[in-house]
């Protein structure tokens, strides 16, 4: 039998828009420091580190080489994934099954406020040959999927505008969310035209933020909390980059990256087995689309659901009770690390007003943003 | 399946510099317009602010005892918040240097013609722990006369040209 593994301390330092008063060092630090101190734990007790940048977001070539310092990782074993924070998670895990030690680490960093030229920096993600010089916005990509969406599963524009509402007011309550706001389905509607079907509430606005998550094997888990929360099943999995050829109604690769963590967990009905969710939601319709992807609710109900009240923090199948990247912020990378401290949390019952009641296990999910399709999901139980 | 070169002609195009100089070939230009505004943070905000002034600055770490330069805001080592800010001196010694013949964009200088070769160093600062400094240059001394262990000193532009950055120091020169 596989070796257990818990999540045994979280730390970050919240997530605002701005945060001009500390470099990425400072917030890191930040973020480490009360993941250790919630682990009871020191970085001389660690025996591998996991770091999540990318390049072009940090401004830095080979950023990764920045990560020690603030993790308490000075000649350390340590190496970066230049993909999702859950990504980090994997291997964070993947390192203790195999036998390097009994305790990881994971960082993930947003200093997202930094980037000037944002929008051109994701352009430069798309292929050189076959789409740069149409010179099209990343948000055209996410209007065209967005319309297939639409089309091919009947949701309404109303009802995926209720995501953007129940999200944003979801933060208002969760402490560590910045752009809280109590808003009505018109308000999102109406709201400027970005590509069409998609608004400017449609999109997540962009956060800083820190966040740093402790591994441990089971035996190690159990001497140093007693809330564990154990990770049952992981999945990742990318489509191909073809702008050309991928399905664009479904995210089939949150699919597979679900099927595999299931699989893992030895879950048969996940909305049956699985209390509540945090799906990435950087574009409004992304969460109804994901958790169809993972069998969540069938195709064409997840709009539905939603419009009923059925994913709020009371509902039945309570979705991105934090806030999620709308409500939270974007925070690239580090948008897994943004669902994993949530469901954590959930699960410890230690989320204050957004508590959902009586929660045994959580789904964590993410997306690696326009033009990827590029999906992590992570099953977690206490 | 060998690839001889009779198949090669057979099937493949070849390119003169010619074709691809006058366009006949497919390229895509593309000048990414990738602009950051990095937050300093407390320690590199004040290490700038304090070059501006003309004097360096480090932060002492109260655990190991390393006055730490640049400053930090945490001891990467001890794993601990940093202490008290202490100035230190203008003055260090040479840790190691190169007389380098290339530019940053690796293009050639013209030392024949009587261009100076660069000679970057790492300068151990007075007053910080040993083996703690600045990665600057070194000028106004003849490259073949550099030595491990020789004392320099910083040159400053003068204060209204400095901005807060690491060239407020132009070089470093020896003293006597
Ligand atoms: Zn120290």
């Amino acid at each position: 039998m596989t070796k257990r593994v818990a999540i045994v301390g979280i730390g970050t330092t919240g997530f605002r828009a701005t945060t001009p008063d500390v470099s990425y060092r400072e917030l890191t630090y930040e973020a480490a420091m009360k993941a250790y101190l919630d682990a009871g734990i020191e970085p001389k007790d660690v025996d591998s580190f996991v770091s999540t940048a990318e390049d072009f977001f940090e401004g830095y070539s080979i950023a990764d080489e920045y990560s020690p310092d603030q993790l308490g990782a000075v000649l350390k074993p340590i190496y970066t994934v230049p993909g999702d924070f859950i990504h980090s998670l994997a291997s964070a895990y993947m390192m203790i099954l195999s036998g390097i030690g009994p305790i990881s680490v994971v960082q993930g960093l947003s200093k997202a406020s930094n980037m000037l030229t944002l929008s051109e920096m994701v352009t430069f993600a798309m292929d050189p040959i076959y789409n740069r010089p149409l010179k099209e916005s990343p948000h055209a990509v996410a209007g065209l999927e967005m319309a297939r969406f639409m089309y091919e599963t009947g949701t309404t524009r109303e009802q995926i505008a209720q995501v953007v509402v129940k999200n944003r007011r979801n933060a208002l309550t969760n402490p560590y969310a910045g752009h809280g706001v109590l808003v009505d389905i018109d308000y999102v509607l109406n709201s400027e035209v970005v590509s069409y079907p998609l608004t400017q509430m449609d999109i997540a606005p962009h956060s800083d933020g820190a966040v740093v998550v402790v591994l441990a094997e089971e035996e190690t888990a159990k001497a140093l909390t007693d809330k564990p929360i154990w990770i049952r099943g992981i999945g990742w999995c990318s489509d191909t980059p073809g702008l050309e050829t991928r399905n664009w109604g479904e995210a089939v690769y949150a699919q597979i990256a679900a099927e595999m963590a299931y699989k893992m967990a030895g879950i048969r009905y996940p909305r049956k087995e699985i209390d509540f969710a945090e799906v990435n939601d950087e574009f409004s319709y992304k969460e109804l689309q994901h958790l169809e992807a993972m069998r969540i609710f069938r195709k064409g109900e997840a709009g539905a659901f939603t419009a009923m009240g059925g994913t709020e923090i009371n509902g039945e199948f309570p979705v991105n009770p934090s806030g999620g990247c709308l409500g939270v912020g974007n925070l690239y990378e580090l948008n897994g690390g943004l669902k994993v401290l949530e469901v954590v949390r959930q699960l410890r019952g230690e989320a204050g007003k957004n508590q959902i009641k009586n929660v045994t296990t959580g789904l964590a999910q993410s997306w690696r943003g326009i033009p990827t399709a590029t999906g992590t999901v992570v099953i977690l139980s206490n | 399946m060998e690839i001889t070169d009779k198949m090669v002609a057979k099937t493949a195009t070849k390119l003169s510099a010619e074709d691809i100089q006058k366009g006949k070939v497919l390229s895509v230009k593309w000048t990414p317009n990738l602009k950051y505004a990095w937050d300093n943070g407390p320690a590199l905000g004040r290490y700038l602010a304090e070059l501006k002034n003309g004097r360096i600055i480090a932060k002492k770490c109260n655990k190991c005892h390393r006055i730490l330069i640049p400053p930090r805001m945490f001891c990467e080592l001890c794993w601990v918040p940093t202490g008290e800010w202490v100035y230190v001196k203008d003055t260090g010694i040479v840790n190691t240097w190169v007389i380098s013949y290339v530019d940053w964009k690796a293009g050639r200088l013209d030392i024949k013609g009587g261009v100076r070769p660069f000679t970057p160093a790492v300068i151990e600062i007075d007053g910080a722990t040993k083996g703690m400094g600045i990665l600057h240059l070194l000028n106004e001394v003849d490259p073949w006369k550099i030595y491990r262990g020789m004392r320099v000193k910083a040159v400053w532009k003068p204060p209204e040209e400095r901005i807060g950055a690491i060239t407020d120091i132009k070089y470093f020169k020896p003293v006597e």
